[in-house]
């Protein structure tokens, strides 16, 4: 923004506060938000997606919605999955005057968006920009490589480990595991805080199988499941996600594997419908939220069904604006710098209760679900994806469960 | 490994080297027969899922497998008719650019009808569930049971007698039978058959064929129009049991080159025999977690994490089973370039 137009919308606010009295400085200013994510190439179905999430999730609280009175605009830019296109397309944003940024597919590009805008900001100091990241859960974002300028709002992969293997401590029947992993960054940080947190919380398990397969290579998964079934394993715990996670679980179920998946991502997007009806109470999945939390997540997932026909599945997003809005309020500012400053440590109230930003480490301090898959009934109603299956609630912790401590060691501004 | 396990990797391995050799054979025929190296070839697979899948989704799973490959084979035979026959003349590159093109247009023309997500394709009933059923027993060995075993067979009561079950999904087994028969009848049909005579002899002498009046490009979009089809039957069979979705051609598109290579440039039976090693290396590669440091470590050489190369070492066999294909490619091409069975160097 220019200083003539700070100025001017600075003097116009004055005026409108003066007149109306109680309105806020900000209040009908239009935030507009930049969306780098893919929405071509093979995540693009998940990345249109998410797209709506945001587009819907913004506009629920859009102006009157929100403490700040402010107007939210997503403005969506491809980065075809590449950390290098998500650094042309930060590029477009800040030419456009765009100050935040949400991204979510991928640490890697999450990685090199927060690098970037490390760099920018120390050069154009009047022109922050902030990131917003709803999903990219590599622990090292709030850890070795923490930034002022990141704010991370879905649970990291050691905290969502933490309630995995907290909930593992209390099921006996749990005796052989075996860990199958993409063999990327993500998939191998599964698997080592797998090992660890089960050795420290259920030392008599075995670990009896830990694959690393290559990333979105693999179309038959049977060899690795026969794999699963001659060490004797009666539970599995993965990261993958897609079409690794949906093809495995179908190779388990065509092979007659009996066992319980312990999955990341079994409820994205699109997920559900590869896995199909069957397999009840065999799998599930740790998440900041599931689809049966009444309220209002309830009602937007309702919204937004009947808008797009998909379900609502990024749940992570709900949080993102509130808590926007809410920094927006305290600063009584629009300005990132500012904004920035009052999220540090912010709380709002959230489908699970009050949810904290973190101030050591940016990384939200939020309640984790653990559910698993069932039919729908009287308890549990919501179809996912007309399956006529759902995510039943089998147990969820609290924010200090699942919190890790952090390693940050935060440069501020 | 146990006795059921290699049986059961075997059986994968060679399921999926039989669902290979569906989609390669295709691709070998083209190139034996016409010398163009059809780049589109896994574009054609790819449409035969989706043609599949729509056909099924109307009309059963049935004649989604009997349209699909009459429906991408009709659009092969028509590319060739009005497009590749015209670049025909300017010699191969600009053949195989242009097959390279058309796998872009089809996978645009694919996401455009279909949409970028995964189809729900699986199939038919009849098909679902296991085939057979192997049960490994600790006292008895292994024992086979048709179908779905009982629960009392997989579950022992005493703890001296261990017991476990393996499924074979019927799917599979389908996979295979439809892949052997599609061998017999395309060799019967090229060795026994007076079309088969024409089509060899159009491939060295398409000269002395043309003057014997035969109508040579007819011919020759005839096996175009048949490897497309082949590449639809094996699509509707693949993406039923795998993944139907926009990426399924990238896939397979590489793996099909490799067969093709290592079996010999234009040889069935070299193709054949490529499919089978390859999906049986596959498999079992998954199954060995030994690498290089355990070798070492064999040979009394005992290395640490500070050691140079390490993360290298570490790496056991299953993380590097789905490149080792390509790791056979290229010794392949080192070793004996014109193939496991191929005629021709080079």
């Amino acid at each position: 923004m220019t200083p003539t137009r700070r100025t001017t919308t600075f003097l116009i606010a004055l005026a409108l506060s003066s007149a109306a009295g109680l309105a806020a400085a900000q209040a009908g200013e239009t935030i507009k938000i930049a969306y780098i994510d893919p929405l071509s190439g093979a995540f693009a179905n998940i990345g249109q997606n998410i797209l709506k999430t945001h587009q819907l999730l913004s506009q629920r609280i859009s102006g009157k919605g929100n403490p700040a009175g402010v107007k939210f605009e997503i403005v969506p830019l491809d980065n075809k999955a590449s950390p290098q296109e998500s650094l042309n397309a930060l590029k477009a944003a800040i030419d456009q005057d765009i100050r935040y940024v949400v991204q979510g597919q991928g640490s890697g590009a999450a990685a090199a968006l927060i690098d970037a805008i490390a760099k920018h900001n120390e050069r154009n100091p009047g022109k922050e920009v902030v990131l917003l990241n709803y999903a990219a859960v590599d622990p090292d974002l709030t850890n070795s490589k923490c930034n002022y300028w990141h704010f991370r709002f879905d649970a990291d992969t050691s905290m969502k480990m933490e309630a995995f293997t907290t909930y593992m401590k209390d099921e006996k029947n749990i005796q052989a595991v075996y860990l199958i992993n993409q063999n990327y960054s993500h998939g191998q940080q599964v698997s080592r805080f797998a090992k660890e947190m089960l050795a420290r919380k259920r030392p008599d398990v075995k670990i009896v199988g830990d694959d690393l397969h290559p990333l979105g290579q693999v179309k038959d998964f049977a060899p690795y499941v026969a794999k699963i079934k001659a060490s004797g394993a009666d539970s599995v715990i993965t990261g993958n996600w897609g079409q690794d996670l949906s093809l495995l679980i179908k190779a388990g179920k065509d092979a007659g594997l009996d066992v319980t998946w312990y999955t990341y991502y079994a409820g994205a997007a699109g997920t559900p419908t590869a896995i199909g009806p069957g397999s009840d109470g065999k799998i599930k999945f740790v998440y900041v939220a599931h689809p049966n939390i009444p309220g209002d997540l309830a009602k937007a997932q309702e919204e937004f069904k009947a808008k797009f026909n998909e379900d609502l599945s990024t749940m992570t997003v709900y949080n993102v604006y509130p808590m926007l809005a809410a920094a927006m309020a305290k600063a009584k500012s629009t300005d990132p710098v500012k904004v920035a400053a009052a999220m540090e440590g912010l709380s709002i109230k959230s489908h699970s209760g009050e949810v904290q930003m973190r101030a050591t480490d940016h990384q939200l301090q939020q309640a984790l679900y653990i559910a698993k898959w069932q039919k729908v009934d009287a308890k549990y109603k919501w179809n996912v994806e007309n399956t006529g299956y759902t995510w039943g609630q089998e147990k969820m912790y609290e924010p200090y469960v699942a919190s890790t401590p952090t390693s940050c060691q935060m440069k501020r501004p | 490994m146990d006795a059921s396990t290699v049986a059961i990797s075997l059986l994968n391995g060679v399921s999926y080297g039989l669902l290979l050799f569906m989609l390669s054979s295709g691709l070998t025929l083209i190139f034996s027969m016409m010398g163009v190296l059809n780049f589109a070839h896994a574009s054609f697979y790819m449409l035969g899922a989706y043609l599949g899948y729509q056909v099924a989704h109307q009309l059963g799973f049935w004649w989604g497998l009997l349209l699909a490959p009459l429906l991408v084979g009709l659009a092969g035979a028509g590319f060739e008719r009005y497009c590749l026959r015209k670049v025909h003349k300017f010699g191969h590159v600009p053949e195989l650019l242009v097959t390279f093109g058309l796998s872009y247009v089809l996978l645009e023309l694919v996401q455009l009808v279909w949409g970028r997500g995964a189809m729900d394709f699986g199939p038919p009933p009849a098909l679902q569930g296991p085939l057979f059923t192997l049960i490994d027993s600790s006292r008895d060995g292994l024992g086979v049971v048709a179908g779905l075993a009982a629960p009392a067979l997989c579950k022992s009561g005493v703890p001296e007698l261990t017991l476990r079950c393996t499924q074979f999904p019927a799917f599979r087994g389908f996979m295979m039978a439809v892949a052997l028969l599609m061998l017999v009848s395309v060799w019967l049909l090229l060795t026994r058959t007076r079309i088969g005579l024409v089509i060899q002899a159009a491939l060295t002498h398409p000269e002395a064929v043309e003057s014997l009046g035969h109508n040579v490009p007819r011919v020759f979009m005839l096996v175009f129009g048949g490897g497309a089809a082949l590449a639809g039957l094996a699509g509707v069979i693949g993406g039923s049991a795998f993944v139907t979705e926009p990426g399924m051609a990238a896939a397979v598109g590489s793996i099909t080159f490799v067969v093709v290579v290592v079996g010999g440039m234009g040889s069935l039976a070299g193709a054949f025999l490529a499919s089978l090693l390859i999906g049986v290396l596959q498999t079992f590669a998954v199954a060995v977690d030994a690498s290089l440091l355990s070798a070492f470590k064999a040979l009394g050489l005992t290395l640490t994490a500070q050691s140079p190369g390490y993360p290298l070492w570490q790496l056991t066999l299953s993380q590097v089973a789905p490149i080792l294909p390509y790791l056979l490619l290229v010794l392949m091409l080192v070793l004996r370039p014109k193939g496991l069975l191929g005629t021709r160097e080079g």
